[in-house]
């Protein structure tokens, strides 16, 4: 077993940036609820809507947009769930929900507690939006039009402004979940028209448990869960300030470095790209993804085989989908590209970031050819 | 050495997996995931297979600081396990299924896949021993004789008992605790497994039933005589006592065994607990630890997990196996494996398929 770890899962979590942990630090020690009105009160509000107005800037937006949230997974949920539930408020008869085959758990999830309300459009093999039946699947009925904007599994960017602009020709909000587009490409919550935009921080070297909702002024879907009303009505609870404070740092850092990181990362991924098309039977899936992501197929084995020998020669690597007790199931957004239960169950998602650096890929691609060797030969079993 | 350890969620695995992290191996745990919609949680005592024993696997591991997988091995644990013993049952015979696990899936499926991998060898939490003598590797019975295992893993051959560790092998079961506690490991004080895993609440026939369907035939004695009713032959093992719930009395009025499954007649023969007594089995399909056998020689048979080791005469002739007790048994089924040995040394494994008592040929 390794010590040294090759870390290539970013899209899982990447490391806490430096300059992050030090930005928390100053406030996390700090006595204070920012709803509170005294001094020690003001001083942590102070530093929250500091954060707003940080988070805000990097990503196109508005301070009074910007609603904080426990990550992703929840801003996703009020985004489907809140945006579908207040949509009678509006207009009668918006009850549906249109999103992609290819959503996150966080959307994927919740649009299953739609039922029939939610119809869900499909993509081709590169992971591409059918841009049509998009089209078609939008109507007078339609409360949320949600389409991830950089996928966590492929990297495969949808155009979000463009599907957001047929949300709108329909009369319906559109949401999109950003939390794997952030810091990777170009984001701007204005320039794209959405409604609705979900973000995490620790994706771009933030801290775990903090994310935001940004939410287009004047509009008011409802609050998942109840409570003290905090962050616009919309997610009750008190905020953690260091929090705050440590994903605003995190995004305003990454937004800084996003021309170069692209242009480094990409490198670092067309490397990879290489290595793996050395490989019989290895192909890349998705057309048109983020720099930061590279997913790939290898005929014949069991993603958790070739993972296993990875890890054991200290590269992290996953393969971007959802587990049961530990067993990967067929990845979900492959099966949705038409790829077979044997294909979805044969690959496994490199992904960088900030601190990825070029002996991580080498490393990956060192241990690459023998590890896929190793995990075929245990196929048979 | 680069060490797989199947750690199952129990205490022994985990001290099996510590101790080879001990030893200075380089260690990977991996939890068998057996059953296609595991339970959320164990239902009363008994372990294996459920979700919460597959988190404990992996705090096990987690706190040895050592790499965990889940291997899904649902699919070919039902072909070569589940299926194979719904498929005896029906066929009226008594499988252990814990040996066809052992030699399909554990020490085969598992290992196999292992080695591929590139590990050197599996380590598991059964309690048993292997010696080296020279090239051969010789499997033997555990020091503690109330946990010893030996009999489950009797059908392990010479390749595979070759990659197999089993660090438990000198330690009782109390120490075994002592040392998960000492260790700091949770699963210190998690109940023993019992029974068979994939029917967690040890109702057996239920289960059978279950999957097999009912199918009402007679319960018969050995004179042919119709003293009962059943609702399939499959709920009934030979050298069964209880649940027969016959309507005719016994004109002696001992109690009735079950003595033979007759499944293709859908009949049950009962009668008295003389007619159970065996004397000689015809067994099939050995399997040898090491070489092969043949010819006859003086050894100890066992025909279940924890009975006795029974003095006998043993003589292998290619694909059979005749065994003659010394002292004649009782409820020997056909099915049941023989575990052969020589003092505490695994020779053999052979299934039951006939069974002879005093003047009588069975099933």
């Amino acid at each position: 077993m390794a010590d040294y770890r090759y870390y290539l899962d970013y899209a899982a979590s990447a490391p806490l940036r430096p300059e992050v942990g030090v930005a928390m630090a100053a406030v996390a020690a700090r006595a204070g609820n920012p709803s509170s009105l005294h001094g020690s009160g003001r001083v942590a509000r102070a530093a929250l809507e500091g954060a707003r107005e940080q988070v805000a800037a990097a990503v196109g937006a508005l301070p009074a947009e910007v609603v904080f949230t426990s990550g992703g997974t929840e801003a996703d949920n009020i985004a489907v769930l809140g945006g579908v539930s207040s949509a009678w408020a509006r207009e009668a008869g918006r009850t549906r929900l249109v999103t992609t085959s290819v959503e996150h758990p966080a959307v994927a999830e919740a649009a299953t507690t739609l039922a029939d309300r939610t119809r869900v459009v499909g993509v081709d093999d590169a992971g591409r939006l059918d841009e049509g039946e998009w089209m078609d699947a939008l109507d007078g009925s339609v409360a949320v039009a949600s389409a991830m904007w950089a996928n966590n599994e492929t990297g495969v960017i949808f155009d979000v402004a463009s599907l957001a602009e047929a949300a709108h020709r329909a009369g319906a909000w559109a949401h999109s979940d950003g939390v794997q587009a952030l810091g990777h490409v170009p984001v701007s919550f204005a320039d794209s028209g959405l409604d609705l935009l979900s973000l995490s921080a620790h994706k771009v070297g933030g801290p775990v448990g903090v994310g935001a909702l940004v939410v287009r002024r004047g509009l008011e879907p409802a609050p998942v869960m109840y409570g003290g009303g905090q962050e616009r009505k919309l997610r009750s609870g008190t905020v953690s300030v260091a929090l705050a404070v440590g994903f605003a740092a995190a995004a305003e850092l990454a937004v800084a470095e996003l021309a170069a990181e692209a242009s480094r990362i990409g490198g670092l991924r067309e490397r990879v790209v290489a290595a793996i098309s050395g490989i019989e039977g290895a192909r890349v899936n998705g057309e048109g993804t983020s720099p930061a992501i590279c997913n790939a197929t290898f005929a014949g084995l069991r993603a958790d085989d070739l993972l296993l020998m990875l890890d054991a020669a200290g590269v992290d690597c996953s393969t971007g989908s959802a587990c049961t007790a530990g067993v990967h199931r067929p990845s979900e957004v492959l099966l949705a590209m038409g790829r077979s239960e044997a294909d979805a169950s044969a690959s496994v998602r490199f992904s960088f970031g900030w601190a990825t650096t070029d002996d991580d890929v080498e490393a990956l691609v060192g241990a690459l050819p023998d590890a896929v060797g190793r995990a075929r030969a245990a196929y048979a079993w | 050495m680069r060490v797989l350890v199947a750690m199952s969620g129990g205490v022994d695995s985990a001290v099996a997996a510590a101790r080879m992290v001990d030893a200075g191996h380089d260690v990977t745990g991996v939890h068998l995931a057996l059953s296609k919609n595991p339970q959320s949680f164990r239902t009363g005592a008994r372990g294996c297979c459920s979700l919460e024993d597959s988190h404990d696997a992996r705090r096990a591991a987690d706190m040895l600081g050592i790499p965990f997988y889940v291997w899904d091995l649902s699919d070919r644990f039902k072909a070569d396990v589940v299926d194979d013993f719904l498929a005896e049952y029906e066929a009226g015979r008594t499988p252990n299924p814990c040996l066809r696990c052992n030699e399909k899936i554990k020490f085969a499926a598992v290992l196999e896949r292992g080695v591929a991998l590139g590990f050197d060898a599996i380590a598991t939490g059964h309690y048993a021993r292997v010696t080296r003598v020279g090239d051969e590797v010789q499997l033997r019975r555990a020091t503690d004789a109330a946990k010893d295992q030996s009999y489950v893993l009797g059908v392990l051959n010479q390749e595979q008992l070759r990659r197999s560790l089993f660090p438990l092998a000198g330690t009782e079961k109390p120490q075994v605790r002592a040392e998960a506690a000492e260790r700091g490991l949770y699963v210190a004080k998690k109940p023993d497994s019992h029974d068979i895993c994939f029917i967690p609440d040890g109702d057996t026939a239920g289960y059978l039933n279950r999957h097999l369907g009912e199918a009402d035939g007679d319960i018969v004695d050995e004179s042919g005589a119709v003293v009962g009713r059943h609702t399939g032959s499959h709920q009934f093992t030979v050298g069964q006592r209880r649940g027969l719930r016959l309507g005719t009395p016994a004109a002696d009025g001992q109690p009735r065994y079950v003595l033979g499954i007759s499944p293709v007649a859908n009949t049950v023969t009962v009668g008295p607990r003389e007619s159970l007594t065996v004397r000689s089995m015809e067994c099939i399909r050995p399997t040898w630890t090491g070489s092969a056998r043949s010819g006859s020689w003086r050894g100890l048979v066992q025909v279940r997990a924890h009975g006795a080791a029974m003095p006998a005469s043993i003589t292998a002739d290619g694909d059979r196996v005749r065994v003659e007790l010394d002292e004649p048994a009782h409820g020997i089924a056909p099915g049941q494996a023989a575990v052969h040995y020589e003092g505490d040394l695994v020779i053999g494994a052979a299934t039951i398929a006939a069974t002879e008592g005093a003047g009588r040929a069975a099933a």
